[in-house]
Parts: C-alpha cells; sequence; structure tokens
C-alpha cells in the first residue's frame, strides 16, 4: 500500500519543484535534515511535462529507460471511403475534413484527440489508426538500480500535454511508501490529470498579489475535488499580508512558510541543493513531518 | 498592426510585470491576457470591465442512471478511463477525465447518456489607463484552454483593426503545450523573459525550440540577471549562438514585487527606476525592429 502527493501552485515560478526535490530528499533520507530522520520508499514523478525540471536536482541518477508515448490518429483509407461523412459528424475536435466532390479527405493530427470516435463512426472500414509519437515517459535509477524519478516530457509542438501526464501517472511503479507528483503550473486540466486520486496535494504559493489570485483558483479546485490540502509560502517576507488573511478567514492549513532568501535562490539557480542553507532545510523537515503524519 | 507574444517557458520569470511596464508605455495598443488558466494581467492594469462573455468549454458527459441498463458498453469505449461502476454498482463519469469526445453518449443503445458544455468560462473586454484589454477567467480545472486563447486574440485584433492601434501585446502563459502553442501561433515577435536557474536555461531552450519550428523571430530579456552570473553568461551565449537578440538583462529587483504589491507597472509607479528606464529602451528596440523590417 502506498500514497501519494502531488505539488501544486496555480501560478508558475513559486516553488513547486523546490519543494517536490527538497522533499525527497528529507524523506528518502538523502537529504541534511540535522536530525535523526527515518528514510522511506520514496518515488518522484514530474508531470510538469511541457517543462520537466526535477532531473536538472538530480546529476547522479541515470536515465534507465526512455519510452516513447503514442497517440493513435486515424488514417483514412480512401479506397473504402464513401465520403458521407459520418466521421466529421462524429468528431468533436473537428480534426477531419472530409469533402465529397473533391473526394478530398485530411485529418489534422493536432487537433486530434485519440478519442476512436470517427473509428465507430465508420461503417465502411475506411479508418484505420496510426501511432503519432506526443513525447516520452523517462526512467531514471539510482547507483543501486532502483527507479526513484519518472519524468513525462512532451515532445516539442505537441499539445497532448494532458494525455503525456496520464501515460506518465500509469508508468509510475509504486508497492509502497510514497509518489511525489510535481505538478504543472495553471489551474485546468493537466493540474486536474496530475492531482487526480492523489491522498494530499501541496499548495506552493507566494505571498504576492498574483500568487494569493492564482492559489485561490486551485482552492477552489481541491474543494470540489474533495482532496485535503496544506499551503506552503515561499518567498515568505518578499510580499504583503493578503494570503495570510486569505488562509487565515477560510481556515486552511498552513505547512510551513520559506523565508525569501536571496542565498537560497542561488542555491536553486545553481540545481545543487546540497548547499540548501540550514533555515530553509528545516523548513522541508518541517513540511516533510506534517505530510507524514497525514497518513 | 503588429502583435507580439511574451513567453517564457518556466512560470514566474516575470512575464507579467514585464507586460505591464511594457502595456503602460506602448500608447497605441490592445493588451490580451493569453494566461487563462492563472490570469494576472488585470492585477496590474486595473481594469474596467465593459463587456463580458461565456465561452463555451468543453462536453462533459452524463448517465441517466434511469435509463441506464449497466451493459458496460461505454465504459469499454471510453479512452479516457471516465466511466466506472461506483460502490452501488452503477455507471458513472468522472467530470475531469470525461474528455467531451461524446462518444458514449452516441454508442450508448438505451439512449441514457447526455452532454452539456461547460459555461464555467467568461471573458471579458476592458479599458485601462492605458489601453483596451482583452481578458479571461477560466472556470477552476477547464479544458480548451487552447481554444479560449484562439478566441482572446481574435477579438484583441479585431479592436486593434476598429481602434487603428499600432500593437497588440500578449501576456502568454508558461509552458510549450496547447496554451503556449495558440498563444505564439501567427504573432508577428516572441518576447521570452528567461532567469539565469537552471530551470530557467532548460526551459528556455525547449521554448525557443517551439518558436523556431514556427519560425516567427525572437527576442529575449534575462530578468534578475544577477542571481547567478555564470548562468546569465551562459544563456548570453546561447542566445547569440541562436541568432536570438537579448534586448536587455533586468536585475533581481525588490521594486518589481512592489509594484505587484500596490497593483500598478513598474513604470508607472517608479518610472525612473534603472529597471523602468530598461523597460522603456526594450519597448523602443522592439517598436524600431519593426520599422527596420518594413
Amino acid at each position: 500500500m502506498h500514497h501519494s502527493i502531488a505539488i501544486a501552485s496555480g501560478k508558475g515560478g513559486t516553488g513547486k519543484t523546490t519543494i517536490a526535490v527538497g522533499l525527497y530528499n528529507v524523506l528518502s533520507g538523502k537529504g541534511k535534515t540535522g536530525k535523526k530522520n527515518e528514510a522511506i520508499d520514496v518515488v518522484l514523478a514530474d508531470c510538469d511535462v511541457e517543462e520537466p525540471n526535477d532531473k536538472l536536482f538530480f546529476d547522479h541518477l541515470e536515465l534507465k529507460n526512455a519510452i516513447e508515448i503514442s497517440k493513435k490518429v486515424p488514417v483514412i483509407s480512401k479506397s473504402n471511403c464513401t465520403y458521407c461523412r459520418k466521421c466529421v459528424e462524429y468528431c468533436e475536435f473537428n480534426a477531419i475534413v472530409v469533402l465529397p466532390p473533391a473526394e478530398y479527405t485530411a485529418v489534422n493530427n493536432d487537433l486530434c484527440h485519440s478519442c476512436g470516435a470517427c473509428l465507430v463512426a465508420c461503417e465502411y472500414d475506411a479508418i484505420t489508426e496510426v501511432d503519432e509519437h506526443i513525447g516520452h515517459v523517462n526512467t531514471f535509477a539510482d547507483s543501486n538500480g532502483k527507479i526513484t524519478l519518472n519524468e513525462g516530457r512532451l515532445k516539442i509542438g505537441s499539445t497532448m500535454q494532458t494525455m503525456l501526464i496520464r501515460e506518465t501517472k500509469k508508468r509510475v511503479k509504486q508497492t509502497d511508501g510514497l509518489i511525489i507528483f510535481d505538478a504543472p503550473p495553471g489551474s485546468s486540466c493537466p493540474v486536474v490529470e496530475t492531482i487526480a486520486d492523489t491522498d494530499y496535494v501541496i499548495l506552493v504559493a507566494e505571498p504576492t498579489p498574483f500568487g494569493l489570485h492564482d492559489m485561490t483558483l486551485m482552492v477552489e479546485i481541491l474543494q470540489e475535488m474533495e482532496i485535503p490540502f496544506g499551503i506552503v509560502i515561499n518567498k515568505a517576507g518578499l510580499g504583503d499580508k493578503s494570503i495570510y488573511e486569505y488562509i487565515q478567514k477560510n481556515k486552511l492549513t498552513l505547512l510551513a512558510e520559506i523565508p525569501f532568501s536571496r542565498e537560497f535562490a542561488q542555491v536553486y539557480a545553481s540545481g545543487d541543493m546540497r548547499k540548501t542553507p540550514p533555515i530553509i532545510q528545516n523548513t522541508f523537515n518541517q513540511v516533510a513531518e506534517k505530510i507524514m503524519n497525514q497518513f | 498592426m503588429k502583435e507580439i507574444t511574451i513567453i517564457s517557458g518556466k512560470g514566474g520569470t516575470g512575464k507579467t510585470s514585464i507586460t505591464g511596464a511594457i502595456a503602460s508605455i506602448a500608447k497605441s495598443a490592445v493588451f490580451c491576457d493569453n494566461d487563462v488558466d492563472a490570469a494576472n494581467l488585470h492585477l496590474v492594469l486595473s481594469p474596467e470591465i465593459k463587456q463580458k462573455h461565456v465561452f463555451y468549454g468543453a462536453y462533459v458527459a452524463k448517465i441517466n442512471l434511469e435509463s441506464c441498463t449497466q451493459c458496460g458498453l461505454c465504459e469499454t469505449h471510453c479512452r479516457f478511463d471516465a466511466i466506472d461502476l461506483n460502490d452501488s454498482g452503477n455507471y458513472v463519469i468522472n467530470p475531469y477525465q470525461c474528455e467531451g469526445c461524446r462518444l458514449c453518449e452516441r454508442i450508448c443503445p438505451e439512449e441514457a447518456i447526455t452532454s452539456e458544455r461547460s459555461d464555467n468560462n467568461q471573458w471579458y473586454i476592458s479599458d485601462t489607463l492605458y489601453g483596451p484589454l482583452v481578458h479571461a477567467r477560466m472556470g477552476p480545472g477547464e479544458e480548451n484552454s487552447g481554444k479560449l486563447v484562439t478566441e482572446l486574440r481574435k477579438q484583441a485584433r479585431a479592436i486593434a483593426r476598429d481602434q487603428q492601434k499600432e500593437f497588440i501585446i500578449n501576456d502568454g502563459p508558461p509552458g510549450i503545450g496547447c496554451a503556449a502553442i495558440s498563444s505564439v501561433t501567427g504573432t508577428d515577435m516572441v518576447v521570452i523573459v528567461t532567469e539565469p536557474t537552471k530551470s530557467g536555461y532548460h526551459d528556455l531552450i525547449r521554448v525557443i525550440d517551439l518558436v523556431k519550428s514556427f519560425k516567427i523571430p525572437a527576442c529575449a530579456i534575462i530578468n534578475k540577471h544577477d542571481l547567478h552570473n555564470d548562468l546569465t553568461e551562459e544563456i548570453v551565449q546561447y542566445l547569440s549562438h541562436h541568432n536570438i537578440p537579448l534586448l536587455a538583462k533586468l536585475p533581481f529587483e525588490e521594486k518589481m514585487v512592489e509594484a505587484a504589491i500596490q497593483g500598478e507597472p513598474i513604470n508607472s509607479l517608479f518610472p525612473e527606476c534603472d529597471p523602468a528606464k530598461t523597460i522603456a529602451t526594450v519597448w523602443n528596440q522592439i517598436k524600431s525592429s519593426f520599422t527596420t523590417d518594413n
């Protein structure tokens, strides 16, 4: 039996990856914890498939497997097609063009959502499917060969980020312990796909009007999906008090505050989290402890 | 009329603060917030909403339990794992997984499935001190952000034509997926705002690949350049190697945060501070790049 948590934010650049990596390091016993820490079996899954960054913080991990992910797209066979246009009628995404007078057919693969409706629509066996590459699911292993990081990596130019997130999540193998999903920014379908079926969500927010505005969108989603969540305020001290008032007024859980520190911003920039200042490391420990108490 | 889109790859590099600052000095322009799932430009430009419209999102299916005979045909056809048997033995649709393809509705022998479009997205045309703003509020968890971006840009172009504005300035979304693609398709120039972090650099490379595949002229701004001098230098080299003009390097500046808190563009709040002056020269460079082109 394992648990899963997701790190989300609404606004981009608030520190999702920082928290995901920091938490992973503490829980796996690889971080400087400053206190006795019981390591658990934990894997990280980077679901920010448009811009996956988690691997940048783990130089020592080796690529174990790069699984090519494809979507099915239709191909219309001219010899069987009667130009009845039933597939066009079935396609909700305007991905198929059929012009009977010109005996012309075309499929726009970018618009196709791979739902299979056209296949069901066609009564003349004129439609088959072929694979179109949308990205990779990469798995990375530590020196013992254990997979500790999975990442979805969207092919440049593909619009199928939500499907790739679904495929990435399916491939995370974990029996015991914990999975940490690093979510993409925003508050639309890719985020929902990432947080769906997780046991707990950590919202990382910055105390600015932008950060508050986008966090409230995430709070709405989480309350509607009935997923328990807590908030980490990152870059505390840099903004204003409005986010604290919002948290208090709505009786939300504040897990920890990470003070703004130029020194830590530079550590993050360099990608070497081993140099995390103790005051920041303590907040990671604090979050880890509170998360494990959830389960 | 020229359309400029500001993107970044990585989130939080300063797109909206820079867009807002440029907006406040652009004079003849329409502004358009393309980051529909975390729209923030309105927090800087204090819009007065003039028009409100509903944007109909994707369909979501629903099973009528009274007509459903639990044949399971819908579940076997659904490629999005959106249909499950619940604890009471009924097939139910998970609205968050449902892609809105309506295949289940079409194949159900009992006609027990109907679909409705979400009306939980709104878009607005507003007035600001600096010019018209087209923006949106997407319902949390909604699909189709790319289509909404396309709609907003269409509206912004119509306004720019009507009011004979010289520029449209799009505040783009992070990432390189459907919303980013909708935001850069067909624009005249892309301005990439990056930062000297490993993540910022990694994401910059992906966003440049995307923009190059669309063959759109691009230029870049390195924000918070003093955070990591070595990475800034690497980014400068990379941009130069890929023939992407570097318009400016902006330092990490608390006045930028202060302006966001005050809800005002930095160039109107602190017009004399260095970043504001740099942004003013950036805007002049962008404008003159169009005049030399023509």
